[in-house]
């Protein structure tokens, strides 16, 4: 193996600028100049705009302008937009309510932007913003998304807040299952709303130029090209070649920072307003009330067994919160991302989900870590262990009698998965867990008055979104393949660009990888340029743990052209026929001789042209290419969480866990686990610690990283991390996603592993202390003595 | 405006300001140290985490007046000639980053810990003492490792100088 090629753990080329802070993040972009904003925001969950008093706010220090919603409509500035279009049952298309960047006569959940203050420092602009005096016309909130038919409506345009009514799968044929089962397991739930929580607040910094009358925005993008096209097309903005968009260093984004939001649309809007550079940057209140939240479903589900423990059929309804507007990908969120992994590992014969979108007076909920799969799989694996537990089988074995053992395996709700071999998965992660040695640690924990539990959690996964056909025809807006260009200098030192965004992947270092695997040079002399419009072409950018499957296939198509085109080279200069020619470990040779060239002297060749003329063979070396891919992939794996509650005070500690995932190729196995790590970490926070909260009248209780509990290094254990490797056959590497797993893998196995411990109660997530400690004083007495 | 004047990474620094500026604004905005980062307004995040007279504060929380006439070290100052301190290069080795912007907090909060905790860390009082430090993207498996490696090594390599830090 080459010592920095596909497979090393090669250390990260982009940590010496994190670790001696010289990251360029975009809070640390200054521009000559530069004003700041502030935005007023909606303290009511629901109000009419009667009127905006900005003369207070206009006579403070250092104010420079307060600009409202009527002033984008007077600039024709269009409103954000939803880019995935879902049809309810009855054919309907969804019914996506107006959503302005400033308020444009209501406002419609707390943290909604109302005008937006610029001044000459961040702090004046904070001041003034305090004093835009607005008057609001209270109107009733609908919060709880169980509760909205009847509500006071959030969009006129859907009288019963039902942005859609959606099925997928067979009705008939699953009701016809259920009809003949001899088991039926059934669970209510709420998968819990939660807060991205990305490290790095979003931030902006708009920049116009009027001697070229173009525009520049710096962001905290996760797909920068994607925001220049919702900017220019949709909202209007600038046309594409006249706006810049360049995405630094992100600190984090977890999908977060995939979405096109109001307060970076109106920076590069204010910046020709004004006539000068505008930075925003949030609070983290304000990322708390304006980021767009994930999950919050609350959903009935039902599996239906015949009598020997196979599975006959699964049914879902689900209700999904969508906030008060449909935020970019939010439609395809609890719909395409969500239903069609209700299979999970398992051949089932019928499914049938219907899921109801619906608006709410609260923050806009969009896709987080996992987007969809997530919700899927705690559907999956809460039904199968209770399952399991109802019907007196074991949870490993009932899985394995029905896991999807052939492939490829065409589910009923889309998916064809490819490639697997799940008992695999299962087997090492029992080995590694120490499976067999559970009943005796089970029993030591008991003599110290302390419950322990186990659970299990088999997922499957849809990443690598995926192929534009595919998704086009499911409603999405744009097409999902990734662009890559490979530029060879002179002296042979390369750089790709490439439309993927690395916010904390580390892409700089496997990018570089495949490109010295594939050419036999140094990572050294490789850079990955991502993040600028200006620079990269066009891409789609990061999310869905697509990187590798789709963004590094684009490169290695590219590669492939560059060499394809070395060959041609080396041909003039070596005089031998180009079928003769070989490329192999940085060299290419004439077959059969010791004639050769190194990658950089075939480069410099290429160039310097001076072995071949322009109408025989082009000069240069740079090739470009677009990957469209030809299916989803489809990680899976198990984990493993085995912990132990007080049953004093219903605390719960993770002692163990185990995670199993197959990848298929792996191109840097300490970046691979270390996205586990982060994904359980997530995960874990779904189940026992994090939930948003909103009261009543629509405010968030929860607004802060004092109100909101996100897991800190002492909530957690180390993690025993394990792989399986069945190759992905449907990209040029093998790669199948790992950015996600963790998160999505997470939450049923420590709610599995709770509820083991405790019997057969069900607990809701977060799984708080309190949660678990009523859920035992709700047990027999015999049990939580035990 | 005030004006305030303090020691920033060695370096003798004056400015006039606002009272009600925060050391991190100061640190970020007047000297351009853009390494020390914001990530919470309720001193909980610790990605502001800095160095004031030899112990790690929340930057975020401090008032830059009243560290008038003190010794500030941030994650800028922490590499000497050149040469990365061994908490740094532990966070590299051992993969303790992902995104790297809790990254100059949580180290300065490591060197912190060392030098109150010691060279040889166990892996509870690592987790414990990090209570103050938010990462949301490496499950901090490797951070805790990153720094029981980058005590030792701050044992190994010059013992009395980090332990004077």
């Amino acid at each position: 193996m080459n010592a920095t090629g596909i497979g090393a753990a090669v250390r990260r080329k982009e940590d010496q600028r994190f670790i001696t802070g010289k990251g360029q993040y975009t809070d640390d972009v200054n521009r000559a100049g530069q004003a700041y904003a502030a935005f007023v925001r909606s303290p009511h969950a629901h109000a009419e705009i009667r009127g905006i008093d900005t003369s207070a706010a206009l006579a403070m220090p250092g104010v420079i302008a307060v600009l409202t919603g009527a002033d984008l409509a007077a600039d024709k500035i269009g409103g954000l937009i939803c880019g995935w279009m879902i049809h309810s049952k009855d054919g309907s298309p969804m019914k996506a309510g107006a959503h302005p960047a400033l308020a444009q006569g209501k406002v419609r959940y707390v943290g909604d932007h109302v005008a937006v203050v610029i001044a000459e420092t961040a702090l004046q602009a904070r001041d003034a913003a305090e004093a835009v005096s607005v008057d609001y016309n209270v109107l009733p909130a609908v919060v709880d998304p169980a509760k909205v038919k009847g509500a006071t409506a959030v969009h006129d345009v859907a009288p019963d807040n039902t942005v859609f009514s959606w099925q997928l799968g067979d009705k008939a044929g699953t009701d016809a299952a259920f009809a003949s089962a001899a088991h039926v397991t059934r669970l209510d739930f709420i998968n819990n709303r939660l807060v991205p929580n990305a490290i790095e607040p979003r931030a902006a910094v708009g920049d116009y130029d009027a001697g070229t009358d173009s525009f520049t925005l710096y962001t905290t993008s996760q797909n920068p090209h994607v925001a220049r096209l919702v900017l220019s097309a949709f909202i209007g903005i600038a046309p594409e070649n006249k706006l810049r968009v360049i995405a630094p260093d992100v600190g984090g984004g977890f999908g977060s920072k995939i979405f096109i939001y109001a307060e970076e649309t109106v920076c590069v809007w204010a910046a020709k307003r004004v006539g000068r550079p505008v930075k925003w940057t949030a609070d983290r209140t304000e990322a708390f009330l304006a980021d767009a939240h994930g999950r919050d479903h609350v959903t009935r589900a039902e599996l239906a067994l015949d009598a020997k423990g196979k599975m006959l059929g699964l049914r879902v309804h689900t209700i999904a919160n969508l906030g008060a507007y449909l935020s970019t990908f939010s439609s395809s969120v609890p719909t395409y991302l969500y239903a069609p992994l209700l299979s999970g590992q398992y051949d089932i014969p019928a499914i049938y989900a219907e899921v109801d979108g619906v608006y709410t007076n609260t923050a806009p909920v969009d896709a987080y870590r996992g987007a969809g799969r997530p919700e899927a799989t705690f559907v999956v694996e809460r039904l199968v262990e209770v399952a399991a537990r109802e019907i007196g089988s074991d949870p490993v074995a009932f899985r394995k009698k029905n896991f999807v053992s052939k492939f490829p395996h065409q589910t009923p709700v889309i998916m064809n998965y490819d490639v697997g071999n799940y008992p695999a998965a299962m087997d090492k992660a029992l080995e590694l867990a120490d499976y067999k040695g559970f009943a005796r640690r089970k029993r030591e924990s008991a003599k110290a008055g302390k419950l322990r539990g186990l659970g299990f959690s088999a997922y499957i996964e849809a990443c690598g979104i995926a192929p534009s056909q595919a998704v086009g025809s499911l409603g999405a807006g744009v097409g999902l393949w990734e662009s890559a260009e490979v530029r060879v200098n002179p002296t042979g030192s390369v750089e790709v660009l490439t439309g993927s965004h690395s916010h904390g992947q580390g892409h700089e270092t496997t990018f570089a990888q495949l490109v010295s695997d594939r050419l036999g040079i140094g990572i050294d002399q490789v850079s990955v340029v991502h993040g600028d419009t200006d620079k990269v072409q066009f891409g789609m950018g990061t999310y869905g743990s697509r990187s590798g499957a789709v963004g590094m296939s684009a490169i290695v198509k590219a590669l492939d052209k560059v060499i394809a085109k070395g060959r041609k080279v080396a041909a003039y200069v070596l005089e031998a026929a180009e079928s003769d020619i070989e490329f192999k470990d940085g060299r290419f040779t004439v077959a059969g001789t010791d004639k050769g060239l190194a990658f950089g002297e075939v480069a410099l060749q290429a160039y310097i042209a001076h072995k071949f003329s322009g109408q025989e063979l082009e000069p240069g070396l740079k090739e470009g290419a677009f990957y469209d891919p030809t299916n989803f992939t489809f990680p899976a794996g198990v984990h493993i969480c085995e912990l132990e509650i007080d049953p004093d005070t219903g605390v719960a500690r993770i002692d163990r866990w185990t995670a199993v995932d197959d990848f298929g190729t792996v191109i840097n196995p300490m970046i691979v686990e270390g996205q586990v790590h982060g994904g359980i970490a997530q995960g874990v926070g779904q189940a026992l610690l994090e939930g948003a909260h909103y009261d009543d009248e629509g405010q968030l209780v929860t607004a802060s990283f004092m109100d909101y509990a996100m897991p800190r290094a002492g909530d957690l254990p180390s993690y025993t991390v394990g792989m399986t490797v069945t190759p992905c056959p449907s990209n040029p590497l093998g790669i199948k996603g790992c950015g996600e797993a963790g998160a999505i893998a997470a939450p049923p196995a420590v709610i599995n592993a709770i509820t083991d411990a405790l019997g057969h109660e069900h607990v809701a997530m977060p799984a708080t202390s309190q949660e678990i400690w009523r859920a035992l004083q709700r047990m027999p007495t015999q049990m939580a003595a035990e | 405006m005030t004006t305030v004047s303090m020691t920033v990474n060695g370096k003798a620094v004056s400015a006039d300001i606002e009272p009600r500026t925060l050391l991190v604004q100061f640190l970020r905005e007047n000297l351009r140290l853009t390494g020390t980062h914001v990530g919470c307004d309720t001193s909980q995040c610790g990605a502001c985490v800095v160095h004031l007279d030899g112990q790690a504060v929340k930057s975020c929380t401090v008032l830059a007046l009243s560290c008038d006439g003190a010794t500030v070290g941030t994650i800028e100052g922490l590499a000497s000639d050149g040469a990365l301190h061994p908490m740094q290069e532990a966070f590299r080795e051992h993969h303790g980053l992902q995104c790297g912007f809790c990254t100059p907090g949580m180290i300065m909060s490591a060197v912190d810990i060392v030098a109150r905790c010691g060279h040889h860390l166990d892996e509870q009082t690592i987790r414990e003492e990090l209570e103050g430090n938010i990462c949301r993207c490496t499950g901090y498996h490797n951070i805790v490792k990153a720094i029981a490696a980058g005590a030792e090594a701050m044992g190994a390599s010059s013992p009395m100088q980090h332990a004077a830090e």
